[in-house]
């Protein structure tokens, strides 16, 4: 580690001497850089970087060929399509109904208010099997739900009920992410909007939600991806039909299931993790991107 | 519910109409009862549709003892280590200026995107019969099928819970605080314990807090690594295993309730955690980082 903070440029040489003095200059006497930095790199290679690099390095055995044929087989193809499929269904639902929420919690006072605002993480702080029966529950043709349900509807076992499930794991997403640019968006613009003649509807259409629309975007970008991932709460409504209702993470356990008892290896089951940790990757480095222009876009205030 | 009225002024052509307004909370509430407390209801009500004794029948089994035990060791375990991660992780890459310092951030946060579990099925390509030592570990120190594996699976999925908590706020409070006890004659340790870790005493409690109730409710990655063994089951497994060996949801529910309880105790917590760290945390404008696990 060269550039170790605020050390004064040794080599006095013009260039790093500027260098140091643009840079807030972060004196030496704070020790423990070594033994943090040596720790922190340690044990996120330990416990992060080699499970993900055993991942690709079983993958990379594998040929082409079979590689394609283990991520193409039709069972996965099903499976894809119903994550995906679910995920951004959900995403949009919490996109639209997540905004509503973040709206009604910010602007309106209305009794209960401070009790919905903490309900919202309940989807955080609940396990995500606990969410998974209890949906189960109450979808059973039987249950609360399911029962009065009207007749063309189905969700228990069915692509609805992984798009309902996955809507509650990802409402809290969305909220949180627009909450916090809707609470710090300036009065004033709206006020100049409504005394040059502005009706409500237009302020709302043309100077609020152009304001909103990148944390709107990151939280129902985290939502899909969260989604992508999900099991626990997803398993028990959608009963893990194949060709139906499998998600993706279904295929992978049942995989390492069979492996269990000598059935198959795990060649296949980690072809398809390449594809979703490539995917989740390629969701992680866009959401990156975006947080970065929401960080300028929120501190403008 | 009393009359909803905006929070700022009421300028006309800066509110909505009345009507919009219930419209909107209207819409909103029904979505959240819907949504949220509805499935948190039925759990109870289900736990103890078969009655009180029923209930109590399923929280007295012994598999039952087993699973949370086996839950309290994975968090006794994972959340400690990851503490000590965090604090580590957040002290270098916040009281100092290193090449790669962004990347690092970003590699914390890896296992948020990756999913429960493909972070199991990594565990048993390196623990497993196909695994790195061949299949030395299952003859030798098996971690699949065993307590190893599924506290190495929560602490992956824990990992970044407190460093990323704990990163936006040592960042925003700088270094003069420690620089000035250091210049006092403070010992490196005495300026960790006295002056950094009351200044993050709150943000470190929400991240732990955060870990914990993670760690309690950890299911995809030990589903993977546990392999359905009975009596190796976490509480969240066992809830599983119950509702497919039982033709009536009742017995799952009930162990779910225990679950559902501590979820309901975490969000009481976090509400109150939150609002002693808004008292004394003077973030940065745009502060109050998205906390989305």
């Amino acid at each position: 580690m060269t550039t170790e903070p605020g050390r004064p440029a040794q080599d006095g040489r013009v260039a790093s001497a500027a260098l140091s003095a643009v840079r807030p200059r972060r004196a030496r006497v704070i020790p423990g850089f070594g033994l943090t930095l040596g720790y922190t790199m340690t044990y996120l290679g330990i416990v992060v970087m080699i499970p993900i690099a055993a991942v690709f390095l079983k993958a990379s055995t594998l040929t082409w060929p079979q590689f394609w044929s283990a991520v193409s087989s039709p069972r996965a193809i099903s499976a894809y399509k119903v994550s995906f499929g679910c995920s951004l269904a959900a995403a949009l639902i919490n996109a639209v109904f997540g905004l509503i929420v973040a709206w009604v919690i910010v602007r309106y006072r209305f009794w209960g208010r401070s009790v919905v605002d903490a309900l919202i993480d309940l989807p955080f702080a609940l396990p995500t099997a606990v969410a998974g029966i209890a949906l189960y529950a109450l979808y059973l043709p039987e249950g609360w739900l399911g029962r009065i349900l009207p007749p063309g509807i189905k969700v228990f076992a069915t692509p609805l009920g992984v798009t309902v499930a996955l809507t509650f794991i990802g409402l809290p997403f969305v909220v949180r992410m627009v909450e916090p640019v809707l609470r710090d968006l300036p009065a004033d613009v709206e006020e100049a909007a409504a005394s040059l003649g502005a009706r409500r509807w237009h302020t709302l259409r043309m100077v609020i939600l152009p304001e909103l629309w990148p944390a709107l975007l990151a939280g129902f970008a985290l939502a899909f991806a969260r989604g992508l991932g999900e099991f626990g709460s997803v398993i028990f409504i959608s009963r893990q039909r194949p060709m139906e209702t499998e998600i993706i993470p279904d295929i992978i356990r049942e995989q390492v299931a069979s492996h269990y008892i000598g059935a198959r290896n795990l060649a296949e089951a980690t072809a398809i993790a390449v594809v979703m940790l490539v995917v989740s990757f390629v969701l992680l480095l866009a959401l990156n991107l975006l947080q970065r222009r929401l960080g300028r876009r929120t501190v403008r205030v | 519910m009393s009359a909803p009225g905006p929070i700022r002024r009421a300028t006309p052509g800066t509110t909505e109409p009345a009507v919009a307004r219930y419209a909107l909370i209207a819409i909103a509430l029904l979505f959240l009862a819907l949504f949220l407390v509805l499935p948190l209801v039925v759990i109870f009500y289900e736990a103890l549709a078969k009655g009180f004794k029923a209930y109590l029948e399923v929280l007295r089994s012994p598999e039952l003892g087993t699973a949370v035990r086996t839950t309290l060791i994975c968090v006794g375990i994972a959340v400690p280590l990851n503490v000590v991660f965090g604090l580590a992780a957040a002290w270098c890459i916040t009281k100092f200026r290193f090449p790669g310092r962004s990347v690092l951030v970003t590699l914390i946060e890896l296992p948020f995107s990756v999913s429960p579990v493909i972070a199991g099925l990594a565990l048993v390509l390196i623990f497993g019969a196909e695994g790195w030592g061949g299949s030395w570990f299952v003859d030798h120190a098996p971690v699949i099928f065993s307590m190893p594996g599924m506290v190495l699976a929560t602490v992956f999925i824990t990992f970044p819970f407190v460093a990323r908590e704990l990163i936006p706020l040592m960042e925003a409070q700088g270094t003069e605080e420690e620089q000035a006890a250091r210049v006092l004659g403070a010992g490196g340790w005495q300026t960790f314990f006295r002056v950094t870790l009351p200044n993050v005493k709150w943000a470190l409690l929400y991240g732990v807090l955060l870990c914990t109730a993670r760690a309690l409710g950890e299911f995809g990655a030990v589903a993977v690594v546990a392999g359905g063994q009975v009596g190796q089951a976490t509480l969240p497994l066992y809830v599983e295993q119950l509702y497919h060996e039982r033709t009536n949801p009742q017995p799952a529910l009930a162990a779910a309730s225990l679950l559902a309880f501590t979820g309901i105790i975490t969000l009481l917590a976090k509400t109150w955690l939150g609002r002693e760290r808004g008292k004394v945390e003077k973030l940065t404008p745009d502060g109050d980082p998205a906390r989305a696990p």
